[in-house]
């Protein structure tokens, strides 16, 4: 691996990082409404005199480019400013939430591959089978359900029917206390339906896709050698064919992050879920500018790092990229 | 005419209406369209209105076959009322997604070079913007109406098709056809809009076919957190109202979350059929 390479990756990262943040700003300051009418709104109303401080305070008196400028400045040393509506620097806000988030989106991708990528591959053995009708099906079938309503069927059944995992939050009141195992384990309890709701979306995209990248490895000659020369059904499925018919499903798994962060966003509203998108939602709708940016921001820089991490696993994936730059 | 000699197209048409699972979406698609446009025809009753108590059981002695909601609102009368706003931004946004990917797919896959550099580094920009959370904020700073939904929703979701246009341009234009309408002269303009967009149509429509799906879902998501306009009624909506009492009550979000998945799901059918009927090698299975 060049470092060179991952050099440039980064700083590419770096500048659609600061892309979002720009036209993100740009837009929010000419978009019809004034910031200090929201602040002051929040503080229940303002005569001409405060307002005019509190455009002094925040800097909105300045030019647009210098707003911008200054605001870039600060971002560089990762200070997004002070919430309008929290009244707590934005950077803290998020940094209480994020992790949350990252949790949630990393454990539903990789149930969602996992699987998939056994229901595909199961599939593929027998293309005319029930399995594989099976996995058509549910991939329709997953790929048209909207993502939030999963959850709320899933609470009604699991709130009222069924009550063996919570619907609820991230952690049991009255656990505050606990040791550390019994408190991870109680988030985990609690992540088992927000991560499902979020992974059945993908889960039948990747079990279809799989099981048409099996049955094109599958056919090839080094398969047919393999059988010949004795390998198990197992040994062949999972570590001949599989190993091969994983680049496009690791492509599929990166472009998908994006997308499973707009999802974690419903999720986490349905399961009231403490992470990023409860705070952007009320960022949204409360006007508060520094924290949406903040959001926008966090949220690209995920996508940008998931991008580069499905990049290095590509390369290790496949041993004929590793010295491309 | 001849059998063995008819337009791709027709012949298409004859492998799409074998397809019994593409016929079944076609039938469900146009059925959910008719009740919405021509609902109001057989079932007299307004979504708007509080006309019951709250919470009636569905499939009760009461006029009201699919139960009220929490304000005891009649849910038929609400799926009618909804349908329309949704499928129109549905429509609207893939429409408009597919024009911008398009443009941008046509124009670096042709041209190439930096033109191809430069497209493509914006798309990867839009890529990285996170979709939903973007959309929410041009709702929101431009006053949340359908219009303003639907064009959100396009600005965020073309960079697929704006990938995929490209990649069939970039197979397309090295073919002898396009060598020999370029060696008679043909203007770059003509060549990108009549002679290769028309070779590249198969794999576009079943992508605007998968948009339509998408921004469909979108929007129900939109609407869903409230974002919307609250006083148009859609499906989003209805599960959003009704979210806070599903304890009490799972009818009021059962049926609207169903309407979405029965239209999601009978245009992804859809697709597939239109995806199966123009690909030859698929067909003869």
């Amino acid at each position: 691996m060049s470092g060179s390479y991952l050099i440039k990756r980064l700083l590419w990262g770096v500048l659609l990082m600061a892309g979002v943040v720009v036209l993100n700003f740009l837009l929010i300051r000419l978009a019809p409404g004034d910031a200090a009418l929201v602040i002051a709104g929040e503080m229940g109303g303002a005569s001409e005199e405060m307002l005019a401080s509190i455009r002094k305070e925040y800097g909105l008196d300045r030019p647009l480019m210098v707003q911008l400028g200054l605001y870039l400045a600060d971002m560089a040393r990762l200070d997004f400013g002070q919430s309008f509506y929290f009244n707590q620097p934005v950077t803290g806000l998020i940094a209480q939430r994020v992790g949350a988030t990252i949790l949630l989106v990393i454990v539903a991708q990789l149930l969602a591959i996992f699987i998939g990528v056994v229901l595909g591959v199961l599939a593929a053995r027998n293309p005319g089978g029930p399995m594989s009708a099976f996995v058509s099906v549910f991939a329709t079938i997953g790929y048209a359900v909207p993502v939030f309503w999963t959850g709320i069927m899933l609470i009604i059944l699991f709130a009222s029917v069924l009550p063996i995992f919570p619907v609820e939050g991230m952690q049991s009141v009255k656990l505050r206390e606990a040791g550390i195992i019994v408190k991870s384990l109680d988030i985990l309890h609690h992540l088992v339906l927000p991560a499902f709701t979020l992974a059945v979306i993908y889960l039948a995209q990747y079990a279809r896709l799989s099981r048409a990248s099996m049955l094109e490895v599958l056919g090839s000659d080094y398969i047919r050698t393999a059988r010949a020369k004795g390998a198990s059904e197992a040994s062949v499925l999972f570590k001949h064919a599989l190993r091969n018919a994983a680049l496009p499903i690791l492509t599929v798994a990166g472009l998908q992050f994006g997308n499973l962060i707009s999802g974690a966003l419903l999720v986490e509203t349905v399961f009231n879920w403490p992470g990023m998108g409860r705070l952007a939602f009320d960022s949204i709708l409360r006007r508060d500018h520094p924290t949406i940016l903040g959001v926008l921001f966090f949220s690209a820089a995920m996508v940008v790092v998931a991008n580069l991490l499905t990049d290095l696993a590509y390369r290790f994936a496949d041993p004929r990229l590793r010295g491309r730059t | 005419m001849d059998e063995s000699a008819q337009s791709p197209a027709a012949e298409a048409w004859i492998a799409f209406c074998h397809n019994i699972p593409a016929l079944a979406g076609l039938l469900i698609l146009l059925g959910i369209v008719a009740l919405t446009l021509y609902g109001t025809l057989f079932y007299a009753g307004d979504a708007y209105e509080i006309v019951w108590a709250p919470h009636e059981k569905p499939l009760t002695e009461s006029d009201f076959p699919l139960g009220t909601d929490y304000l005891g609102r009649d849910i038929v009368a609400g799926l009618i009322a909804g349908g329309g706003p949704t499928l129109a931004v549905g429509l609207c946004a893939a429409l408009l997604t597919m024009v911008i990917g398009i443009a941008f797919g046509a124009l670096a896959g042709y041209y190439g070079g930096w033109v191809d550099i430069v497209l493509m580094r914006i798309t990867e920009f839009f890529q990285v913007l996170p979709a939903l959370l973007f959309a929410m904020v041009l709702v929101t700073l431009f006053s949340p109406s359908l219009v303003t939904i639907a064009i959100a929703i396009g600005v965020v979701s073309w960079p697929q098709t704006a990938r995929l246009t490209r990649a069939e341009f970039l197979k397309i234009k090295e073919l002898e056809y396009v060598t020999a309408a370029r060696a008679i002269g043909t203007r770059d303009r003509r060549i990108i809009w009549k002679v290769i967009l028309p070779n590249a149509a198969p794999p576009l429509i079943v992508s605007a076919t998968l948009t339509v799906g998408v921004a469909i879902l979108f929007e129900a998501g939109i609407s869903f957190l409230g974002l919307g306009d609250p006083n148009t009624m859609s499906w989003g909506l209805m599960i959003g109202m009704n979210r806070e009492y599903i304890l009490d009550a799972w009818w009021p979000v059962t049926f609207p979350g169903l309407a979405i998945f029965l239209t999601v799901f009978s245009v992804s059918l859809l697709g597939d059929g239109i995806n199966d009927a123009f690909n030859p090698r698929l067909r003869e299975r």
